[in-house]
């Protein structure tokens, strides 16, 4: 059961947007983010709106998909929006007794709402567009500056790419000590928060130990088969820029000076 | 013939707390020759694995010398050649790939030696040839069964062109099919000419290598070739080692006065021999 938990929420495809570039998508997702944060109008918000709405179908990822990405933040969305509506002072739309409703009250809970919503929906986006691995490849790169300054880079990457690796073999770990300390009579069900808290300490002991182990073993065995770090080490899938890639960037350049244009609109 | 590696004299001490030292091995010399099959044999704490480790360099003698293709274990420069030239595949198949995608788990060690990227392609479609599984080479390891990850772990060593391959007691943790698939890949790779150095506790596994090394406490108790090993039965029950039931036939057969000779030790030579009788 605990197996089917899927970590990394990738969207297998081969639209454009999944073979596009991974740092081609990672600064694309980070611009738009700062974007969402430049625009101040309604007609702001729809420009960003419609590029998001393209690029989300041109990746053929369902829409139902990149909103369950939107469940978790549900209440954060919800508690922003009321604190905008109750407190923001201005012009009264509404009043009963002392709650007020402002015209610009209504106005920055809306656009932070969208502003939210399209944030998570884009960021999302690019989790789901991109396999894990051409994410991690991508940050290693576009970190690669950074390394000049002592930023351990590759490690970093390496990092990540053995978390991915071994998510699931410490998933299956945990179900099988979970069913070990079952067979012996453990209860994880019943009680309340803090019982069935105490009551994880039979798991998450031995599931440390045998992280431990796993790790011993991993970097004997990336030992054995001559890892160095990444001084002097190559790559089989050389990440390369294809002409679809700089039209991406161009399109996003484009995006941006829309973005800031939209702001005299207003 | 010449040798691939020399063991000359070794001793190896775990250190462990408060200064006290285990001997894990304790005085071995002997030497492989290049395109040999080599089985080495002993029961748990014989220091069986740990001799395999001291042979690519990932523990140093304490005394002694380890010498691969003539280089000295020791020499820190020398190590990753050491390492290149002598791969090594492990018992836990889960703990021993490092990458989500099959084909980068190959190309893992041939990136770390800094081949050009073209060539760990082909590199990569080879060794994954070689055992068979080059239409899963864009799965997740995590989705196979433990001979298969077992076979990609073979296939990462394959790639980095090893003149010799250490599998530590790869079979251990398989089933009988993941195991017979596993042996299979390992007598074809011999036949190919890469010398084999097979660390197991199964006598049927070692039965089929040209030479059995049996060790027992840290020592080299018995070296020769599977005939030679097996005849002496009795020796290898005092140490608490089973003897493949086929010699164990044949050393009943020949109390019983059935004169059976001595070279025949598998199966299919049984069967051959006894059907031959009237």
């Amino acid at each position: 059961m605990i197996r089917d938990i899927t970590l990394g929420q990738y969207y297998p495809g081969n639209s454009l947007i999944h073979r596009l570039d991974a740092r081609l998508k990672i600064i694309v997702a980070l611009l738009f983010i700062v974007e969402l944060f430049v625009v101040n109008n309604f007609y702001g918000f729809v420009i960003a709106t419609l590029a998001l709405a393209i690029v989300v179908a041109v990746s053929r990822v369902p829409v139902g998909f990149i909103f369950r990405g939107l469940k978790p933040i549900l209440i954060i969305l919800l508690f922003t929006f009321a604190l905008n509506i109750f407190l923001v002072k201005g012009t009264p739309l509404w009043q009963w007794h002392s709650i007020t409703i402002t015209y610009e009250g209504v106005n920055t809970a809306l656009f932070m709402g969208v502003r939210l919503i399209l944030l998570i929906a884009g960021t999302s986006l690019l989790t789901l567009c991109t396999k894990p691995l051409a994410l991690t490849d991508g940050i290693e790169k576009l970190l690669y500056p950074l390394s000049k300054l002592g930023v351990p880079t590759h490690e970093i990457a390496m990092m990540m790419t053995i978390a991915l690796r071994f998510i699931p073999t410490l998933l299956e770990e945990t179900d099988k000590i979970m069913k070990a300390q079952q067979a012996r009579g453990a209860d994880f069900e019943s009680g309340n928060i803090f019982k069935k808290i105490k009551n994880l300490i039979p798991i998450i002991v031995p599931l440390f130990v045998s992280a431990f182990r796993i790790a011993m073993d991993l970097a004997m065995a990336m030992e054995a088969r001559c890892y160095r770090g990444g001084k002097g080490r190559t790559k089989m899938n050389e990440m390369k820029y294809h002409l679809r890639d700089y039209i991406g960037y161009l399109l996003m350049f484009a995006f941006l000076a829309l973005v800031i244009l939209s702001r005299s609109f207003g | 013939m010449s040798e691939i590696i020399k063991i000359e004299n070794l001793i190896f001490e775990y250190i462990k707390e408060e200064e006290e030292k285990t001997r894990a091995i304790d005085g071995v010399s002997f030497s492989i020759e290049k395109g040999s099959f080599t089985a080495i044999i002993g029961k748990n704490g014989s220091g069986k694995s740990t001799l395999a480790k001291n042979v690519n360099g990932l523990l140093i003698p304490t005394e002694g010398v380890v010498y691969v293709n003539g280089m000295d274990t020791k020499d820190d420069s020398k190590i990753w050649d050491i390492r290149q030239s002598c791969g090594m595949v492990f018992q836990n198949p889960d703990n021993q790939l490092v990458s989500s995608i099959v084909e980068d788990d190959v190309a893992f060690g041939p990136e770390n030696i800094g081949v050009a990227p073209a060539e760990i392609r082909t590199r990569v479609d080879e060794a994954l040839k070689a055992v068979g599984m080059e239409s899963f080479k864009t799965k997740a390891p995590h989705l196979l069964s433990g001979g298969q990850k077992q076979r990609i772990a073979i296939a990462g060593a394959i790639a980095m062109k090893p003149d010799c391959i250490i599998f530590d007691e790869p079979t251990a943790m398989l089933d009988p099919k993941g195991r017979d698939e596993i042996m299979n890949i390992i007598q074809k790779l011999h036949a190919e000419g890469i010398t084999v150095v097979l660390i197991t506790h199964f006598m049927e596994e070692a039965a089929k290598a040209d030479r059995i090394i049996i060790m027992d406490e840290g020592k080299v108790v018995l070296d020769g070739s599977p005939v030679d090993v097996f005849e002496k039965r009795d020796f290898l029950k005092s140490i608490n080692l089973d003897v493949p039931f086929e010699a164990e036939l044949c050393a009943r057969l020949r109390k019983r006065g059935i004169e059976i000779p001595k070279e025949v030790i598998t199966l299919d030579e049984m069967v051959n021999y006894l059907c031959q009788l009237k």
